[in-house]
């Protein structure tokens, strides 16, 4: 029998595990291509649900312009002994042009922050279900056992994952922005675009690198992992603040600060306070609403990548040992 | 009409098994009332956001609002309740081939499957509701008298829904496991259109007859003419009077039905002749 000899050298590690990112990465790129129906479902249809969100800040916007012009509807509000001083101050800001569009700009700048956080959702439902989910979801359908066996590293596995999540969310990603300028008609005032795709790769990078983590994580929680990520969207939609300033929470008494704070551990919430800044201006609702200035941001957002990938590799390293000493890697339905 | 009612029995209780029973009663309960109220609170602070800097607030609206986004979770449940019945049987779980060809009715299946899904987010819209009455000072109110008339729309709405879902579902059918956005989006048309979180009003007049054409929007409005009444939120649906709105939405869950089980066929014949019926989508 002839024996193959193999290589170990770091130029071939290091092509092998290249190509292991572009092999996993090949499927959801070229798979969802095959099967162009999910453009339709993926991109068009939760636009639907980020225009609800749009609506609400117009119908919110006329409103407050309507009962400040309106005498009987000022006269409603004054008759309110709760809301009369807000009332009140409405009904200044109404008489004063400047003040009007002062309203204006606000109900643009909050639509435009639900844009760009409509994007995020896209990313982040993509971490959620198909990298967090992913690895549980291959133990399901018994390719988990495969890779295990396979030469290449798990890292390189997870970022092949993450490379194709990427390029597909990214187009959901662009058509939510692209509906945002042009059916919404949000203007955006970009100042400084080099910063601002900083703060965008390395908020993804960071995103993808918590994914990565949680793929272990997940394969460990075993059939609770569906339901982690289920319970993952809407509570991480608030406290990470995708349909407002995150800044809005620490307007709360009490509890409002924590959430915000809390919330900031899931970097794209950190990433949409900077990407709102740089997008709006800072001084964009008087400049009350942000959470840090956007150094500081993308240098937690630095810092966070580098934990999340690190934490990563040692969550998978620790997935396998434990794999290999309790024998269920392929026990599915547990 | 046993065997129908024995089959969705059994499904029910298999939802209910499949959506519990992987935790502990109390982390159920806690799971089951934090998404919802969490989904309110997004409400909320935009709310907040809007009033800080806008110096201004808008109790009516707010109300509007929260009870509209309180009942959306029946939409969202229910929907998603069907249409991932398929996709789960046959992508995860892969017992589809088992449940199919087995001598039971699979619409009636899916429905019973559904049956949990609408337990448990009835009991998240009394939570919400009741927080919002409890700490965020939602104004609300409910005569004795208008009761059967919210239960009636309550029925008449999920079996709406129901129809809906299984219409998904037959689609579902035929698509690929990644199009669980399908099951996003339908909600998402019907959180646009249906004046559920804003009045229709707000919607370019194309929306607005959109919204008229969909029977929920008239499920909300009944539901909050009656759970808020004297807003002073414009609801353009003002010429309706409470028992026209019952009858338009009985003929719409009718008509609904019809239209799901021709769906349903289908979508159930495309992929029995495509070779689809259990089929797995692993990318």
């Amino acid at each position: 029998m002839t024996e193959v000899a193999r290589r170990t050298d770091l130029r071939a590690r290091i092509s092998l595990n290249l190509r292991a990112v572009v092999g996993r990465a090949y499927p959801r790129v070229i798979g969802a291509n095959r099967e162009p129906s999910w453009i339709f479902f993926e991109a068009f249809l939760p636009l639907l649900g980020i225009a609800a969100y749009v609506f609400i800040y117009q119908a919110l916007g006329e409103r407050a312009l309507a009962n400040a012009t309106d005498p009987a509807k000022v006269a409603e509000i004054q008759a309110n002994t709760i809301y009369q001083a807000l009332g009140e101050r409405a009904l200044a800001n109404a008489t004063d042009p400047a003040k009007v569009a002062e309203i204006q700009a606000n109900t643009n700048a909050l639509i435009a922050s639900v844009v760009l956080g409509g994007t995020m959702v896209a990313f982040w439902l993509n971490v959620l279900w198909s990298m967090a989910s992913q690895l549980y979801w291959e133990k399901e359908i018994g390719n988990l056992q495969l890779y295990m066996m396979a030469p290449m590293s798990r890292m390189a596995l997870l970022g092949g994952m993450a490379l194709g999540g990427m390029f597909m969310t990214s187009v959901r990603a662009v058509s939510t922005l692209a509906a945002g300028v042009l059916v919404f008609g949000v203007v955006y005032r970009i100042v400084d675009p080099l910063t601002l795709l900083a703060v965008f790769f390395v908020t993804l990078i960071a995103l993808y690198g918590m994914g990565m983590m949680f793929a272990s994580l997940y394969l460990l929680w075993g059939r609770e992992a569906w339901h982690l990520s289920a319970l993952m969207e809407e509570p991480i939609f608030f406290a990470s603040g995708f349909y407002f300033p995150i800044g809005g929470l620490t307007r709360v008494p009490v509890w409002g600060s924590a959430v915000a704070i809390a919330g900031s551990f899931i970097p794209a919430g950190l990433g949409l306070d900077a990407m709102r800044q740089l997008a709006l201006g800072p001084t964009a609702f008087g400049g009350q609403m942000w959470l840090f200035s956007v150094d500081v941001e993308l240098a937690i957002l630095l810092v966070l990548a580098v934990v999340f990938l690190v934490l990563a590799r040692y969550a998978l390293a620790y997935l396998e040992v434990l794999a290999k000493r309790e024998g269920k890697l392929t026990s599915r339905h547990q | 009409m046993s065997t129908y009612w024995r089959t969705f029995k059994v499904a029910a209780w298999l939802g209910w098994e499949m959506d519990s029973n992987w935790t502990e009663p109390w982390l159920f309960v806690l799971y089951s009332i934090l998404k919802p109220v969490a989904g309110a609170f997004i409400l909320v602070l935009m709310y907040v956001v809007f009033a800080t800097i806008g110096n201004t607030e808008d109790p009516s609206m707010f109300a509007y609002m929260y009870v509209g986004n309180a009942f959306f979770i029946f939409v969202a449940s229910t929907l998603f309740g069907t249409f991932q019945v398929i996709q789960s049987d046959r992508e995860w779980y892969q017992t589809i081939r088992y449940v199919y060809i087995s001598p039971i009715s699979y619409y009636v299946y899916i429905l019973g499957r559904a049956a949990s899904k609408v337990a448990v987010a009835t009991f998240a819209v009394v939570v919400t509701l009741a927080f919002g009455i409890a700490f965020l000072g939602v104004e609300m109110g409910l005569s004795l008298a208008d009761v059967p008339v919210l239960v009636a729309a309550f029925v008449l709405g999920i079996a709406v829904l129901l129809a809906i879902g299984i219409c998904l579902g037959g689609i579902s059918f035929l698509t690929a496991k990644h199009v669980h956005g399908l099951a996003e989006g339908i909600p998402g048309l019907f959180y646009v259109f249906c004046g559920v979180l804003f009045p229709l009003s707000a919607l370019p007049e194309w929306g607005r007859s959109v919204g008229q054409a969909i029977p929920l929007t008239y499920w909300f409005d009944l539901t909050r003419r009656i759970l808020v009444p004297g807003t002073s939120i414009d609801r353009t649906l003002n010429a309706y009077d409470d028992l026209t709105i019952l009858l338009l939405l009985f003929a719409s869950s009718l008509v609904f039905f019809a239209l799901s089980v021709i769906i349903f066929r289908i979508g159930e014949y495309v992929a029995r002749k495509a070779g689809k019926i259990d089929m797995t989508t692993s990318y």
